[in-house]
């Protein structure tokens, strides 16, 4: 599942790709006519809309790649790297980089591409941007207030408009096909020799159709945690799949013996989780069950990954989810953790029947209070050190 | 007075689509997607750390970066990846015969006003790609791509801005 850094792929190689992936990007906006400064300042004249084609196009492509691999489970979309926003320093910066555009006839990315083409406006363009970062720098503490003002973190522009990320896609789809359309009708009056005059209009007609299409069908597009999480959860998958329980004897027992082939994977609420945790139990929500940060702890197989809930309902879903995920070796508390407080923790266990009643109640007697002791210890211990996911850095 | 480029470029659309799959790329493998002013920034960075390394230490700009890149600021990602847009931008100007040193720009106007406003421009762009944390391709491109409120916003400033003064500046253009 991707992205592959920097899991598989290390920080080294990264780089290598990175001159990769910039070989592309340099030779398709070289393609695209992004080397010439006049085609790219026709977009705020009206005589040539290229840089919106290909700005548009690019973008939806790469934003409906993301939910298909996303939906299909090859990508971790929780992993990527999300700008992180600072409303008013992005509108100022923006606004200053629009008049920067018109004066300049370029943007950074195609300045370079434009310079290695042999375009001298593109050398003093460049030369310009490397000394605004550095009028920026020095002058930075004047407006380091301001430059951290507004943080509204990695914030998705669907979450901010309350809408569904399938929902959005389709509206910007939509959006884009009908800019296309508009700036061709512009484009072919302001300019008797429009790039748009020599476009095959049928096929062009087809493709939107198309995309559109797509467009349409990501909005039904439920991401996998959810489409997963629902289907495990029906009432016909959970009466045909069995599910592997393991007492709250067992686990005490394994518990006190101190096995390494035990991981108790808590699925209650981080505050629930606070106030009581099983001794070296993780605490992941169902949700949290698919993020790739737990790949290597649960693939495990010569380890019981035990769900605890409060009831038996929660943890055989995220039991199905953990197999229907691929991971083995599973089992459900059972009886979940209140039937464990209860048998064990509260020293008061009651009477146990069958053969070994005697036994069971000698046991439960000594682990309630081992087991309690592990659990204030860990308890005390300095504060565990968070399992944070390895986030992949970014930013321009 | 100044010339145009009248060589075929590929349909834009299917340019759009190609550059998406690159990006979308950049993103399946590396989790990030693309930029270019950055690189810049990390050249600055470089530039000011070798000259004035005291200075640059103890700037609030400069000083978390040259900590972050273990004193090797050239040895960033986006840097790499620049390098590699002059080399795909390269080769393809030499497959579609475009290389040639020249200049463009409007009609109207000298190759010494250009230079002077591409010098205007590329400063203006690189003190917002600070505040807006990227530029056209690493804040707007990229951001819009994973759908961040931060690509939107810098995309929509950039252009919003660009044709409201686009008007004021038409002569260097048409």
């Amino acid at each position: 599942m991707g992205p592959f850094v920097p899991d598989i792929i290390s920080s080294e190689m990264n780089l290598v790709v990175a001159l990769l992936i910039g070989i592309g990007f340099g030779f398709m906006l070289e393609q695209a006519g992004f080397s010439s400064s006049r085609r790219l300042a026709g977009l705020f004249y009206g005589y040539d809309f290229t840089v919106l084609r290909v700005f548009f196009s690019a973008a939806i492509t790469a934003m409906i790649g993301i939910m298909v691999l996303g939906y299909a489970g090859l990508l971790d979309t929780e992993a990527i790297y999300i700008n992180p926003l600072w409303l008013w320093p992005a509108v100022v910066g923006g606004a200053i980089m629009g008049v920067g555009f018109i004066l300049g006839g370029y943007c950074p990315g195609t300045s370079i591409c434009a310079a290695a083409i042999g375009k001298i406006d593109a050398l003093f363009f460049i030369v310009g941007i490397f000394g605004g970062v550095f009028v920026f720098a020095e002058m930075f503490p004047s407006f380091e207030t301001f430059h951290f003002s507004s943080s509204f973190g990695p914030q998705r522009v669907y979450d901010a408009l309350s809408m569904s990320p399938g929902v959005f896609s389709f509206v910007l789809i939509a959006f884009a096909l009908i800019a296309f359309a508009v700036t061709e009708m512009i484009e072919k009056r302001v300019n008797p020799n429009a790039p748009s005059r020599a476009f095959h209009s049928r096929r062009h007609m087809i493709a939107a159709g198309v995309v559109l299409l797509v467009g349409a069908m990501l909005i039904s597009l439920p991401d996998r945690k959810s489409r997963i999480i629902a289907a495990v959860s029906t009432t016909d998958y959970v009466n045909v799949h069995e599910v592997k329980f393991m007492s709250a004897d067992e686990l005490a027992f394994r518990i006190v013996d101190g096995e390494a082939n035990v991981q108790v994977v808590d699925v209650r609420s981080a505050e629930e989780f606070k106030l009581l945790a099983l001794p070296r139990s993780i605490n992941v929500d169902v949700r949290g069950l698919f993020a790739k940060e737990w790949n290597r702890a649960f693939a495990r197989r010569h380890v019981t990954k035990v769900v605890v809930a409060d009831a038996n309902a929660e943890a055989v879903t995220a039991y199905h989810v953990l197999e229907k995920l691929g991971y083995e070796n599973i089992a459900v508390l059972d009886g979940g953790l209140e039937r464990f407080k209860r048998e064990i923790l509260s020293g008061d266990s009651g009477t146990p029947d069958g053969l070994h009643a005697q036994d069971v109640a000698e046991f439960r007697a000594s682990a309630g209070p081992e087991i309690t002791r592990l659990i204030e210890a860990e308890r005390n211990k300095p504060a565990p050190v968070e399992k944070k996911a390895k986030k992949v850095a970014g930013g321009c | 007075m100044m010339q145009t480029t009248e060589t075929k470029y590929m349909n834009p659309y299917l340019a759009g689509f190609l550059l998406g799959i690159v990006l979308l790329l950049s993103i399946f493998i590396t989790g990030r997607g693309l930029g270019a002013s950055g690189a810049i920034k990390d050249g600055i960075v470089a530039i000011v750390g070798t000259v004035a390394p005291e200075h640059a230490a103890a700037s609030p700009y400069y000083g978390p970066y040259i900590e972050q890149s273990h004193g090797h600021p050239l040895k960033s990602w986006l840097v790499f990846e620049l390098i590699g847009v002059v080399i795909g931008a390269f080769v393809s100007g030499l497959v579609s015969d475009r290389l040639a040193f020249r200049s463009e720009g409007g009609p109207r106007i000298q190759n010494r006003t250009r230079w002077m406003f591409a010098i205007i421009g590329g400063a203006l762009f690189g003190i917002g790609a600070q505040f807006a944390r990227g530029c056209t391709s690493g804040a707007a491109l990229s951001g819009m791509a994973v759908l961040s409120s931060a690509g939107f916003v810098t995309m929509m400033a950039i252009f919003g801005t660009g044709y409201l003064v686009a008007y004021f500046f038409r002569k260097l253009w048409i």
